[in-house]
């Protein structure tokens, strides 16, 4: 049985088509990279993976399961699943809403209705885990780009889900904040965890996914594994993930190729 | 057209942002002199608040000025025993308060019936000893009261302050929701003040009473389409973590030994004042 399926999937804001007939399966245990510029439609997909957004055509599965607003209606239905499947929000701006990181973190824990002591206990742990036990009595917007973006994963995985939902996990932060990230979501991954990524830095792609899904106007245009993905130059030019830099030779000849931002080798190089 | 890099003297709409920006973080941000090992610092935030208004309470009944005067001596102590300079006290509190209060209090000196104690040269008023004392209570008790919320507000992150307020049985629904309007308003200002920035960093000299308006009004309809979508986002978010109408937080307060000595003192302060003052 698959984690995730899609058949003939189709989501529209009022006139713009942000997934369009999308039909795609998602393995247990698997670590896949949602890949595309922006406005591909990858944040959308993500949010309809977790039960957010229902699409006005086509079906989602999970594990079986149809996910409709109906089926969220169903308390039971709503608790279990948000048990098992959590989404770490691109901008930090909108899932951090509490007085403190403490609070923050244990917000999930207590809408699930865990036992308050079990809460503390975990919430402590996960602070540890995460290196912002410091941080707790803090407001968590006043915190740095990275700091706030720890504290937002932490306040997910304390949760301890078996699908994490990702969307943009390293966006707008300097690089060593960056590669701290990474690290804490390989380490987490480590273990027999689903782990769904949107990202369009291909530099991370082969430390976060064993395959890749490239969207392009709402639709999967490619998919294979990152190091497949990334050698395919005519591919990330026509989805715009590389752009064209042109320079000068010495003979006066102009020459252009692809070019990466994120410190992975250019293809075609 | 004026080569200026100011806003100048029409651009209210940037200048109340401003303002306000600047305030909300103030109100928001006493982190710092909240991190200080002063002595309210180190107190439960429900001691403080309940301590703190206990005291006020027993400013608004005293009907002695010299009880007053000695919970405003109660006051500066607690200020000085907190690390709280006196040069912040007067210039948030004691030098607008006097401002505000006083014009207010101005008229009761004269107006107020009794024995005269001086006449002013030229106008023919004069300033009853009733209307003194009148005025003079006044001054004193918004002094104090206003002196006391500010040495809650400065020695506890204003977020420990909502959640205080649950001693006093406020539901939790309530302060979820204080908590989180407190917070987005300071993240709209802030997004409001970084447009603002925006266009002063592209323009030059100062714009007509038009262009002005058309900007303020363009903002503004920015400002309430980002509102929409982040308060859906938001929204989204919580759902994410589970939230399903309900709001369940931690009432994590540890009431130490200082803490009850702290409550008993307060509560034994209070109850003399109201006593002393009646």
């Amino acid at each position: 049985m698959m984690l995730f399926e899609t058949t003939h999937l189709t989501y529209r804001y009022d006139r713009l088509t942000a997934i369009e007939d999308l039909s795609i399966s998602i393995a247990e245990g698997s670590r896949v990279a949602l890949v595309g510029a922006n406005g591909s439609g990858k944040s959308t997909l993500l949010r309809i993976l977790d039960g957010l957004y229902f699409g006005q055509q086509g079906t989602v599965r999970f594990r079986g399961e149809e996910l409709s607003e109906d089926r969220f209606g169903d308390d039971e239905f709503a608790f279990s699943f948000r048990r098992q499947v959590g989404l770490v929000f691109q901008n930090p701006e909108v899932q951090l809403f509490s007085p403190t990181v403490f609070d923050e973190v244990a917000f999930g824990p207590l809408q699930l209705r865990w036992p308050k002591s079990e809460v503390r206990k975990r919430v402590g742990e996960t602070l540890e885990r995460f290196g912002i036990a410091h941080l707790k009595d803090r407001v968590p917007h006043r915190l740095s780009g990275g700091e706030q973006k720890r504290v937002a994963l932490a306040s997910v995985l304390v949760l301890n889900p078996a699908v994490l939902l990702l969307d943009e996990p390293t966006a707008a932060l300097d690089p060593r904040s960056q590669s701290q990230v990474i690290d804490l979501l390989v380490e987490w991954g480590g273990g027999a965890k689903s782990v769904i990524t949107a990202t369009h830095h291909l530099g991370d792609l082969a430390d976060i996914a064993d395959r890749c899904l490239v969207l392009d106007g709402g639709r999967v245009v490619a998919e294979g594994p990152p190091a497949e993905i990334l050698r395919d130059a005519e591919l990330l030019e026509r989805t715009n993930l590389v752009h064209a830099h042109r320079h000068r030779h010495r003979s006066g000849e102009l020459h252009s190729h692809p070019h990466v931002h994120s410190g992975e080798a250019e293809p075609g190089d | 057209m004026k080569l200026s890099a100011r806003h100048g003297r029409g651009a209210f709409v940037p200048r109340t942002i401003e303002a306000l920006y600047q305030a909300m973080e103030r109100a928001l941000d006493a982190e710092h002199s909240a991190a200080s090992s002063g002595l309210l610092q180190r107190l439960d935030a429900r001691v403080k608040v309940s301590g703190l208004f206990a005291l006020i309470l027993a400013t608004a009944l005293a009907t002695r000025l010299w009880v007053i005067a000695a919970i405003f001596a109660l006051a500066a102590l607690l200020a000085a025993l907190s690390r709280i300079s006196i040069r912040l006290l007067a210039s948030r509190v004691w030098i607008p308060a006097l401002a505000f209060t006083g014009a207010i209090a101005v008229p009761a000196l004269f107006l107020t019936p009794g024995d005269g104690l001086y006449r002013v040269p030229g106008l023919n008023w004069t300033v009853t000893a009733q209307g003194l004392t009148t005025a003079g209570y006044l001054l004193l008790r918004v002094e104090t009261a206003a002196t006391l919320a500010l040495l809650l507000v400065v020695t506890t992150p204003w977020m420990q302050v909502l959640k205080a307020l649950r001693v006093f049985r406020i539901p939790v629904v309530f302060v979820a929701i204080l908590g989180m309007t407190s917070r987005y308003i300071l993240l709209l200002l802030e997004t409001a003040h970084e447009m603002f920035e925006s266009r002063k960093s592209r323009s030059v000299g100062a714009l007509h009473g038009a262009e002005r308006r058309q900007m303020a009004v363009a903002s503004a309809g920015v400002l309430l389409s980002r509102t929409f979508q982040l308060s859906g986002d938001v929204y989204l978010a919580m759902q994410a973590r589970g939230f399903r109408g309900e709001v369940y937080l931690l009432d994590d307060f540890a009431m130490k030994r200082l803490d009850w000595l702290a409550l008993a003192g307060f509560a034994a302060l209070a109850a003399a004042a109201v006593w002393a003052g009646r």
